[in-house]
């Protein structure tokens, strides 16, 4: 993400240092991670030390400074999900990615985190794939839904 | 200003609208621990060592009186059983993490405290933020800060920032109840050296 692309999400927020987190989320939804250099021009632009936005970016799990994968998939382990099985989906899952929660593999295709609920316990056991949910789903169907993304 | 009376362990203070407890208790030289507390800072109510029970219209609550203002005809009690079992339990806690802590260690004969009594989890740092509040309030630098949240919770010099202008300060160093400052900038300034990017 270039600088030129920081200052539009800026500018869309009135450069306003109460925008911070606004900013930083669209920043995060736009690259998926936020790097250095991009804090370091949300600092500057915004007159916030840099230790107040890393303090920030290390707290809410919404924000990555580290870069994720294309993909973002969340398996829910809540405890509806849990007695529906949703240890086979994950296994299945860490086994067919390679990468365990937390992590992002190396083609940068797939990041993998458990949740603990997603809200919607009737459809259990679910997997979340950017954004779109996959209720029921049985560790083979894991595996068919896996391959769609590219 | 208005003034305002209240007790404080029994006597009659005086004081002016909008001082803390703590500030109207030293004032007449009652002694209330503090260790998230700096007179160059705003206050932060972080440790809660400074707790004492604040009693009004027959209500008594317990609060950090480095952060309640004082109000007409409170009374406070610096110590009482309440009191002095918080305090205990605080500073157990924060033995947890810095065992070796010489303030901790006084404060803990003081108030009876068991350095072991919970599992050692030495961070080293208790998170009463002196050295972050000071390099942003007072330095005005910025160079450290905290990371992450919860038990993961630690300070973080931003290495740009201290291999320019922490060399020559190092005001934070005295300030920090634990090593745990000095260690985190050690690694820092370790790190600086390693990488040639970094060398100003
Ligand atoms: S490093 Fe020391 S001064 Fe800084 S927050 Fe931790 S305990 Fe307090
Ligand atoms: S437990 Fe999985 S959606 Fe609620
Ligand atoms: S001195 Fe009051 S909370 Fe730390």
């Amino acid at each position: 993400m270039d600088n030129a692309r920081i200052d539009q999400i800026i500018d869309k927020h009135q450069g306003e240092a109460s925008s911070l987190i606004q900013v930083l989320l669209d920043i995060q939804s736009e690259n998926r991670w936020l790097p250095k250099e991009a804090l370091s021009r949300v600092s500057e632009r915004l007159q916030v030390p840099l230790t107040r936005i890393r303090q920030i970016a290390t707290f809410y799990k919404a924000f990555s400074l580290v870069p994720k994968g294309r993909h973002a998939i969340h398996i829910c382990m809540g405890t509806a999900c849990h007695v529906r099985g949703a240890q086979r989906v994950l296994d299945k899952v860490q086994d067919l990615t390679g990468i365990k929660p937390g992590e992002t593999d190396l083609d940068l295709k797939f990041s993998l985190e458990t949740v603990n609920c997603l809200g919607c316990c009737a459809l259990g056991p679910v997997m979340e794939i950017d954004g779109k949910t996959h209720g029921k789903i049985s560790p083979a169907e894991t595996a068919d839904a896996l391959k769609k993304y590219e | 200003m208005s003034k305002i009376m209240l007790t404080i362990d029994g006597r009659e203070v005086q004081a002016q609208e909008g001082m803390t407890i703590l500030e109207a208790a030293q004032s007449v030289g009652i002694d209330i621990p503090t260790l998230c507390r700096h007179e160059k800072l705003e206050p932060y109510g972080a440790c809660r060592i400074c707790t004492v029970e604040a009693e009004n219209k027959g209500w008594t609550k317990l609060v950090a009186s480095c952060l309640y203002p004082v109000e007409q005809n409170l009374v406070v009690r610096t110590r009482s059983e309440k009191v002095d079992r918080i305090r205990k339990m605080i500073l157990q806690l924060l033995l947890s993490h810095a065992p070796d802590a010489r303030e901790l260690q006084d404060l803990a004969k003081e108030y009876g405290a068991d350095k072991d009594r919970f599992e050692k989890e030495a961070s080293f740092c208790i998170h009463c933020g002196l050295c972050v509040r000071y390099c942003a309030e007072v330095k005005k630098k910025n160079a450290v800060g905290f990371v992450n949240r919860g038990a993961r919770r630690e300070i973080s010099f931003i290495p740009e920032i201290a291999s320019k202008e922490c060399w020559n300060c190092k005001e934070c160093f005295p300030l920090c109840p634990t090593e745990a400052l000095q260690a985190a900038y050690i690694l820092t300034e370790a790190l600086i050296s390693s990488s040639p990017s970094f060398t100003t």
